[in-house]
């Protein structure tokens, strides 16, 4: 199931966050997404991500401080998600 | 060399103390973006049959062969800036010339930012649906495409974005000679960057104080800054 929920992630990243030149599965689940390495987001994209889970998963990130943690790789946005939509 | 049209209009101006005696500000380079093509100083250098202003923007960045990932995450008005920006600035040793905070960037336009001011105003229409975007909300100022030169080129100097409902040579004449005559730039990439829906123009240009010129490569003509120059430049027609 969370294959499912990271190949779903990868692609709304890329088409909503406008990453360029990348297809999915080429987008290496563990690594960082943040900075030069992996999908080199930045900090307006750190933004949308948060709008991204509250409009597609219903998840609503309360502490900032949570985000470095949450947003390291697709892998940990997904168990995040995982872990909130069952409560 | 000059036309002497130009020169004789550059001498009445002096003659009315308009332009300074000793200080005459040249425009060093120009390039336009408009009908799908692209000149620099008054040559056409790329062509482009793309169907969509999109597809435009991405031909002409892949023809440039420009490598910023962060292109295509900008919006058009950007996009359109940043890559006049790119074609004026490339093969060019201005960067190398003037230190960052000397260089001015002063434009024009038309629409502002309202494409994107308007897709901000959809997102968050609905309270039901209440999700403005953090990507598009930084867009909602015309003043980001000065920005995205800016970071891209280290470039910071005196900055700003007048809105004008046509091309205003005469505010760009005066407020770009109030720069160079209060030093607070030696060198200022100014003109018009227009883009709306499917109407995007261009028309950019590098503002140099003559004494401060010692050498430029590849253009053998400059063209003194005053206000008919630019008009005729931004015409199309040859100075």
């Amino acid at each position: 199931m969370i294959e499912d929920l990271i190949l779903k992630l990868k692609k709304e990243i890329i088409e909503e966050l406008n990453v360029e030149n990348i297809t999915p599965e080429e987008v290496d689940a563990d690594a960082p997404i943040f900075g030069e390495e992996g999908l080199g987001l930045d900090s307006i994209d750190a933004l949308e991500l948060v709008v991204l889970l509250d409009k597609n998963y219903g998840i609503k990130i309360q502490a900032s401080k949570e985000g470095p943690k949450i947003f390291r790789s697709v892998k940990t946005i997904a168990e995040y998600i995982l872990e909130h939509q069952k409560k | 060399m000059m036309s002497t049209k130009a020169e004789l209009i550059c001498g009445a101006l002096r003659d009315f103390n308009i332009l300074p005696s000793k200080m005459d500000l040249l425009i060093t380079r120009y390039m336009k973006l408009q009908d799908h093509r692209v000149s620099l100083n008054g040559n056409v250098e790329y062509t482009s049959e793309a169907e969509s202003v999109d597809a435009l923007f991405r031909s002409v960045y892949g023809y440039y062969n420009i490598d910023y990932p962060k292109f295509f995450k900008m919006d058009n008005l950007c996009k359109l800036a940043f890559l006049s920006a790119e074609i004026l600035l490339q093969d060019t040793d201005f960067l190398q010339k003037y230190p960052g905070e000397q260089i001015g960037i002063i434009l024009e336009n038309a629409s502002s930012s309202l494409e994107y001011d308007r897709k901000h105003q959809e997102s968050i229409r609905d309270r039901n649906q209440y999700f403005p975007s953090p990507s598009v909300f930084v867009y909602t100022i015309p003043n980001i495409m000065v920005a995205e030169i800016a970071i891209r080129h280290k470039v910071k100097g005196e900055n700003t974005v007048f809105i004008s409902e046509q091309f205003d040579p005469e505010l760009i004449y005066h407020y770009v000679s109030e720069l160079f005559r209060n030093q607070r730039v030696s060198c200022c990439l100014s003109g018009w960057i227009e883009c709306y829906g499917d109407h995007y123009q261009s028309f950019l240009f590098i503002i140099e104080q003559e004494d401060k010129i010692k050498r430029f490569k590849g253009l053998q003509e400059y063209v003194i800054l005053n206000t008919l120059n630019m008009e005729e430049l931004y015409k199309g027609k040859s100075i």
